[in-house]
């Protein structure tokens, strides 16, 4: 792909980016900022796409790190933002409440 | 059958479909009963993206992928399922961290995979390279100093040296300049390494000296830095689910930023200029002198609560720490068994993030609707009888609105003061994190009620149900 190509597609992402984020409530800040912190992890792929071609002990061992971080980083993000959301729940009706 | 898998447009097709994916559903996770979803569809979208790339017929060595696949996962996983909801914050820095370490190792070994050819990449690829080097290092660095932060492992209070504006420069002068050595024309790791090096020092400089009441803006800056280095990386690697995925976070992540700096009424340059939380601002006024104010007993807290027919909680910082929030929805339900309505004012930047407080008090089985964002609850002040202040102090300070010569003039805050009574449940009388006194506490219709939050919570409850 040309550069110009390339960048044609960086900025007409960045404003998808830009108009789909900018109408979260705050409400939604913290899983908003842990999800799109989970999808920034596709870096993994980049490690992916590398290792194919590396050669010699140190570049390997730095891009198998580099895998597992990516992993850490879309798996924990993805995980992470769904507890998070998990906890926005409707009101349990206050009859069900055992008294104390 | 695989050499039609294998095809590059089938691919990039996939990678379409992963967009699609990620753009859906994060436009569901801009609201409540669809973000669970949305962000399970991103999710799918980022399967299906990895799972394309494993298809390029370039992609070998299927074993070491596992393997750090495999690694990532073991680690990942527990660590998400077992965070405390008030740890969320600094697992965010760390996810961030390690996605931003990711992109500095992944340029670092295109590098050296580059330099085995005996000369330099071509510039459009280079660039790129070396732009993601130092902006994932910064990234990484910086966002573990800011886990460490959160986490207690070093101390939440600013961290300076003298000249450390110069340090910083200078250290971004190095990056760059060896950057720019590379460019034109030098093979060289060493500097490379240089640039590496550079960049996580200054990653370190740059947080360090931020107080713990910025953190949230800087890891959310962080956040759209690791973006903007994975987009980078992406044109390294000629690889177009980088480059989109990676500005999408980019682009979100300045706007974020910029919102939870609007709403702390701070820039962003001085913020990571270091000031506020740090030792720039002194205390507005003589501190010396004790103001006289009025403090209160439990008993009479849960009386003047048990009496009034509307009361607002006005939740922060301190209620996340003492981990008081499920105690406050038992207080919550206790006054509403008597007939009083409760609810929730929510400062956008109360607990450590946007939203932090939400979630926490979402934890604690505080239901949705009862949570009022500032612009909505700030005129209901005036009709409220109680306000009870837990935890919070900047965001609930009148100075902001009335002193021209406060430092935090012109932050947007909860008008507690505007309600009939305000109890404020303080630790001691010690200022908050910016240092600016209050000169809510000494209203006169402010009580204050020393103590951890948890416990004062707990003994005002216990009194509510004697009464």
């Amino acid at each position: 792909m040309d550069l110009i190509t390339e960048f044609t597609i960086l900025v007409l992402a960045a404003f998808v980016g830009f108009e789909v984020i900018s109408k979260v409530p705050n409400t939604l800040h913290t899983p908003l900022m842990s999800a799109t912190n989970a999808i920034h992890g596709i870096v993994l792929l980049g490690g992916i796409l590398v290792i194919g071609e590396a050669s010699g002990f140190l570049n390997e061992l730095i891009l198998v790190i580099a895998i597992a971080f990516g992993t850490i980083n879309v798996i924990g993000g993805f995980l992470v933002t769904d507890r998070m959301l998990g906890m926005f729940k409707k009101r349990p009706k206050p009859a069900e409440k055992t008294p104390e | 059958m695989a050499s039609f898998l294998q095809d590059l447009d089938f691919i990039r097709s996939l990678y379409i479909v992963a967009f699609v994916l990620f753009v859906v559903g994060m436009r569901g996770v801009t609201h409540p009963t669809t973000a669970r979803r949305g962000n399970w569809i991103a999710a799918l979208g980022m399967a299906i993206a990895v799972v394309a790339t494993l298809l390029d017929e370039r992609v070998g060595d299927f074993g070491l992928i596992a393997l750090g696949i495999a690694l990532g996962t073991v680690i990942g996983v527990p660590a998400a399922r077992q965070v405390k909801m008030t740890a969320m914050p600094q697992m965010v820095a760390l996810f961030n961290g390690v996605g931003g370490g990711a992109v500095a190792l992944i340029s670092w070994a295109e590098y050296r995979g580059e330099l085995e050819f005996g000369v330099n990449p071509e510039l459009e690829t280079l660039i790129p390279i070396l732009f993601a080097a130092i902006i994932g290092s910064i990234s990484f660095w910086g966002s573990n100093i800011a886990f460490a932060k959160l986490q207690g492992i070093l101390p939440g209070k600013p961290i300076g040296v003298p000249g450390q504006q110069f340090l910083n420069l200078a250290l971004l002068l190095v990056a760059v300049g060896a950057a720019a050595a590379i460019a034109a024309g030098s093979e060289s790791e060493g500097l490379f390494i240089l640039i590496l090096v550079a960049a996580a020092v200054l990653g370190n400089m740059v947080v360090l000296p931020i107080g713990g009441a910025d953190m949230p803006v800087v890891i959310s800056l962080l956040n759209a830095l690791t973006g903007l280095s994975a987009a980078a990386a992406g044109m390294a690697l000629d690889n177009v689910a980088l480059i989109v995925g990676g500005i999408i976070v980019g682009a979100s992540g300045t706007i974020l930023t910029n919102l939870m700096a609007d709403a702390m009424n701070r820039s962003i340059p001085n913020i990571v200029a270091g000031g506020f939380g740090g030792g720039g601002t002194a205390p507005d006024g003589g501190g010396g002198e004790e103001r006289p104010h009025r403090s209160t007993d439990a008993t009479s807290v849960a009386s003047q609560l048990s009496l009034a027919d509307r009361v607002v909680v006005a939740p922060g910082y301190g209620l996340a720490v003492a981990q008081a929030q499920h105690t406050v929805r038992e207080l919550a339900d206790e006054l509403e068994k008597r007939g009083v309505e409760v609810s929730y004012a929510i400062h956008p930047v109360a607990g450590r993030m946007p939203g932090h407080m939400n979630v926490l008090l979402a934890e604690a089985d505080v239901p949705y609707e009862a949570l009022k964002e500032m612009d909505e609850i700030n005129p209901e002040f005036s009709t409220t009888d109680v306000t009870l202040v837990i935890g919070a102090n900047d965001v609930t300070n009148p100075a902001a609105r009335e002193n021209e010569g406060s430092p935090i003039y012109g932050m947007p805050i909860l008008d507690v003061d505007k309600s009939e009574q305000v109890v404020v449940l303080k630790r001691s009388m010690n200022t908050g994190f910016a240092g600016i006194d209050n000169p809510l506490f000494y209203n006169e219709n402010t009580s204050l009620l020393f103590g951890d939050a948890k416990a004062s919570v707990q003994e005002v409850l216990a009194a509510v149900k004697d009464l």
